[in-house]
């Protein structure tokens, strides 16, 4: 990793010229931002608003084997700086998947990161093998389901049904493509989770999922979403996302990291990039603001600009270095350094400002 | 044309009643609006806590003139969001993504339509009411709303319409009663072909079953503008999910954003709004979890 300079924003170059490019355990991405599973469906909703082909790629909504009518309404409460979430994973199968939407995203020059989800460690190995031979940059594991096999326990807080989980994906995956499990934050020590799915052959590791909440409607006193509990999102656990980045980074530097969490804005990317993520992911803000994917790509790269930093790569886990003080690009500029201090004050003699 | 985004500015907002109405400028949109689409406004700007979208059907449209394209959506004040867009002051910014959502569908000979709007869900009724008579349709009204003050576009009906109806729940303004009250008589009455509606759930669901009864059960279609809450409005978030029956017959749990908001209302699960039936596509997974 190179050393860098940090400069200040004074300073500041224009962007053309930064290297975005990032590589997440061989996945060359051309740039480190994507959006995040379940904010994006399959992509094609948001082409109106977004090149596409320009971020990183798209993470798919979780697919499974069969189709999903998902929960009822209300599915949804907005929250502080933030949303929460219950939709059951509603979505068309992995048949309707593979016939509809992963061609639409190949025809289209999209980079897949195909997110997948199941009930049994079986329903991974089995998602896994349905994409072999398919158009697909990496795999992202969503292990924050129940399972049914331990009484609905969600895999993704348990280190050993986690690592089953991983290790099962690993043994049918297709030659070449990277497996990225997300996490769960609603864990005691994600870094012991991270560990476990490493161990268990997982390339890199997606920070965080949502985290569990409630909701409740002070009119009726009942939970305002049908579901109950829900996951929340958006700004309000962006403090949350990164402290995880930072453990799982510090604890397993090699590891490439995706950052997620309440990331809104191109200097909120750069705030993971800088505690250790390889790429982002961006969600909730796209119903916000449905241009985000490419907005927060634009201004993540004016933000490494003004700071002098040209190449993306160079800034990830940034802030776990030394601090580095700010030096002017052209340190000695004339007057500033004495070659010969002199060893006493000169005398200096005064007189009456005139007007 | 896709949809787009624009960074608009508040041009005008008015009260009107209970309610208010918005002209935003947002060139892009007015120019390309059917009768029936929405738009998904932003609020609490660019970094404030409420990051979900509010839908609005479209009132009105100018697609030229010296501001370029005008945009107008009603609403009420119902919580911290609408209140933020009623505290909206002339050149204000204002981020605006439309137009969204399948437009009514027009009937392709003269026809004789009746439009039922209750309280501000009558809003996206006027510009149908346009393009209907432009095609040689009749069109009568029907407008309901709690009381007088919650009535909307009262003037606006009576003048492009043949006939109007009105009910409130309290007797302030035309019949005491409730829309799907008088609409037995306006079928009749003006031999309808078709009933279009706009409004809360429960009167669509009167509406469709007073249509579906005209005519001594043979029945006449309903087109329907649902309002079911949505959080982005373009068809990512899947939140605004209803049971719809699709054309192969299969009910699905639809996004009202995407396939909607304008459903025919012999396609919509009557029988199962605000759960997921289980004959439902994909409703026999969900026993795992």
């Amino acid at each position: 990793m190179a050393d860098v300079t940090i400069r200040t924003s004074a300073d500041a170059t224009p962007p053309a010229d930064v290297d975005m490019t990032v590589d997440l355990a061989g996945f060359e991405a051309i740039d480190p931002v994507f959006t995040a599973s379940g904010c994006a469906a399959a992509g094609r909703e948001l082409a109106a608003f977004n090149d596409l082909r320009a971020i990183g790629g798209v993470v798919t909504k979780s697919i499974q084997l069969a189709p999903r009518s998902g929960r009822p309404t209300p599915r949804m409460a907005e929250t502080p700086s933030g949303m929460l979430n219950s939709i059951g994973l509603q979505g068309p199968g992995i048949d309707s998947f593979l016939d509809n939407d992963l061609p639409w995203l190949a025809d289209n020059g999209v980079c897949a990161v195909v997110s997948i989800a199941g009930s049994s460690v079986d329903d991974y190995a089995k998602l896994t093998t349905r994409l072999r031979g398919q158009p697909v940059s990496a795999i992202e594991v969503n292990i924050s389901c129940p399972n049914v096999e331990d009484r609905g326990q969600v895999f993704a807080c348990d280190a050993n049904a986690s690592a089953a989980v991983i290790s099962a994906v690993r043994r049918n995956t297709p030659t070449g493509v990277p497996v990225f499990a997300k996490l769960s934050p609603d864990v005691t020590d994600i870094v012991e989770i991270a560990r476990s799915c490493v161990d268990a052959g997982a390339h890199g590791l997606s920070l965080i999922n949502t985290t569990l909440g409630i909701s409740i409607d002070t009119t009726t006193l009942r939970p305002i979403l049908a579901g109950v509990t829900g996951g929340l999102s958006g700004p309000a656990i962006r403090p949350m996302a990164l402290r995880c980045v930072w453990q799982v980074h510090a604890a397993l530097p090699d590891v490439p990291l995706m950052g997620i969490g309440g990331i809104r804005t191109g200097a909120d990317a750069l705030e993971f990039i800088a505690a250790g993520a390889s790429g982002v992911q961006v969600g909730t803000v796209i119903f916000n603001d449905p241009t985000a994917p490419q907005r927060i790509s634009r201004e993540l790269r004016v933000a490494l600009a003004e700071r002098g930093i040209d190449r993306l790569r160079d800034a990830i886990g940034i802030a776990h270095r030394p601090p580095q003080i700010a030096v002017p690009e052209d340190a000695d500029p004339p007057g500033d350094e004495l070659a010969d201090p002199p060893p006493l004050p000169r005398t200096v003699h005064f007189e009456e400002a005139s007007s | 044309m896709p949809p787009v985004q624009v960074k608009g500015e508040v041009l005008s907002l008015k009260p009107v009643g209970d309610y208010y109405a918005m002209t935003v400028v947002a060139s892009g949109i007015a120019e390309q609006t059917r009768p029936g689409q929405f738009v998904a406004v932003a609020v609490s700007g660019d970094n404030g806590a409420m990051l979900l979208r509010r839908a609005f059907s479209i009132h009105q449209v100018a697609d030229r003139g010296v501001y370029g394209g005008t945009v107008e959506f009603v609403f009420a004040v119902h919580g911290k969001g609408t209140a933020w867009l009623a505290s909206r002051r002339p050149h204000d910014p204002i981020d605006v993504v439309g137009p969204l959502g399948k437009p009514f569908k027009l009937p392709a000979q003269p026809a004789n339509c009746v439009l039922v709007g209750g309280g501000y869900g009558a809003a996206p009724l006027f510009m149908l009411s346009e393009a209907l008579r432009r095609r040689g349709c009749r069109v009568d009204f029907v407008l309901g709303a709690a009381n007088a003050d919650r009535l909307f576009g009262a003037l606006d009906a009576k003048r492009m319409a043949a006939s109007v109806a009105f009910t409130t729940d309290d007797g302030s303004y035309g019949e005491q009663g409730v829309v799907s009250d008088v609409l037995p008589e306006v079928i009749e009455r003006t031999r309808a072909d078709v009933v279009y509606a706009c409004g809360p759930m429960a009167m669509l669901a009167a509406v469709h079953q007073v249509a579906a009864d005209s005519y001594n059960g043979q029945g006449i279609p309903t087109q329907l503008a649902v309002e079911e809450s949505m959080a982005c409005g373009v068809g990512v978030c899947m939140t605004c999910v209803l049971p719809v029956i699709g054309d192969d017959g299969e009910t699905r749990m639809s996004r009202s954003c995407i396939d909607g908001p304008v459903f025919a209302g012999d396609r919509i699960r009557w029988d199962a709004l605000g759960t997921v039936p289980s004959d439902a596509l994909g409703a026999a997974a969900m026993v795992a979890h």
